[in-house]
C-alpha cells in the first residue's frame, strides 16, 4: 500500500509556552550543564540577559507542544510503535529567558517513502512575545515497516 | 576574529547516563514515549531495551560544542544531527569534535556521539558565533 501524504502543507495550530526558572533548572540539570546563567538571576543579567537563560536545546521543551498534535494526527498516519527519530536541525535566534512566552507554529513538508522506510519532516518556527523569532526547526521522523 | 583552526578539537566530553537518566529526561523535556522509559514494552516493539532520547543526545552534542564559547548560550546558531546507533543507558557516551571552517567569527564543528563503536549521533554540524 503507498504510503499516505494527504497531510504534506498541513498547519496546525499554534501553541505558546511560557518558559520558567524552575523547568530551565530542571533541564540543564538533566543534561548536567553548570552554567549559573541557568540557575541564578543575578548571574543572568551579570551575563546581560533578562533572565535566567535556557541552553540551546531547552527548545525541545517549548516546541514539544506544538509538535504533537502534528506528530499524532491521524491524517498523518505515523505508526508510533515503529517511529524512531530520524533527524534534527535547530536554527537559533534570539534567546529564550523564563518570562517569554514562545508560541511555535508547526507544518508537514514532505512524506516520502524509501527502502521500505517513511520520512515524515515537519518544520516549525518559533517566536517570543516581541515577535524575535527564537527557533526554526526541522523534525524528521522515521517509521519503519511502512 | 576566533582563535580556533580548521581542524582544532572540541574538548571531549564524556557522560554515562544512569538507569533513571532517560525518566529525568522525561520529565524534564516532556517526552514520555514509553521506548525511552518502559523496557518492557521497548521489547515489545522490537528494541533491545529501553533507549535513550535521540534528543538528550543532541544536547549532549550542544553542551559539547558550548564548551567553546565558555557555556554561553548565545554561541550556538544551527545545530543539525543525524540519529542512528540507538543509544542505551548505563553505557559511557563520548562526544567528539573537529573544527570544519572558520569564517571570522562563525565556526563551524563536526561531531561524534557515540557508545563504545556504535555512533549515536553522526554527521553532526554545529555552527557557533564566537
Amino acid at each position: 500500500m503507498p504510503i499516505k501524504t494527504d497531510a504534506v502543507g498541513k498547519t496546525w495550530p499554534a501553541s505558546t509556552y511560557q518558559v520558567g526558572r524552575e523547568k530551565i533548572k530542571e533541564y540543564a540539570n538533566a543534561l548536567g550543564i553548570e552554567n549559573p546563567v541557568h540557575f541564578d538571576v543575578e548571574a543572568a543579567r551579570a551575563e546581560g540577559f533578562r533572565d535566567v537563560v535556557a541552553p540551546p536545546m531547552f527548545a525541545v521543551v517549548y516546541a514539544l507542544p506544538a509538535m504533537a498534535p502534528a506528530i499524532l494526527d491521524p491524517e498523518v498516519g505515523i505508526n508510533f510503535a515503529t517511529m524512531v527519530h530520524g533527524g534534527q536541525v535547530f536554527e537559533w535566534g534570539e534567546v529564550a529567558c523564563s518570562g517569554d512566552d514562545i508560541t511555535t507554529t508547526p507544518v508537514c513538508v514532505s512524506i516520502e517513502e524509501k527502502d521500505g522506510k517513511g520520512f515524515y519532516v515537519f518544520e516549525s518556527t518559533s517566536v517570543n512575545q516581541d515577535g524575535e523569532q527564537v527557533l526554526h526547526a526541522v523534525w524528521t521522523n522515521i517509521v519503519r515497516g511502512v | 576574529m576566533s582563535e580556533l583552526n580548521v581542524g582544532d578539537a572540541v574538548p571531549e566530553l564524556r557522560v554515562t547516563p544512569d538507569k533513571y537518566l532517560p525518566h529525568r529526561y522525561a520529565g524534564a523535556s516532556g517526552d514520555f514515549n514509553p521506548i525511552h522509559i518502559d523496557p518492557e514494552f521497548a521489547k515489545m516493539v522490537g528494541l533491545p531495551n529501553n533507549i535513550l532520547h535521540g534528543l538528550y543526545s543532541m544536547g549532549l552534542v550542544a553542551r559539547a560544542n558550548a564548551a567553546l564559547s565558555g557555556g554561553d548560550p548565545r554561541a550556538l546558531k544551527r545545530l543539525s544531527v543525524q540519529f542512528r546507533g540507538m543509544g542505551a543507558p548505563e553505557q559511557e557516551i563520548v562526544v567528539t569534535g573537529t573544527v570544519k571552517s572558520v569564517d571570522g567569527n562563525r565556526v563551524t564543528v563536526d561531531t561524534i556521539a557515540a557508545q563504545g563503536d556504535n555512533q549515536i549521533i553522526r554527521n553532526a554540524e554545529a555552527e557557533l558565533e564566537l
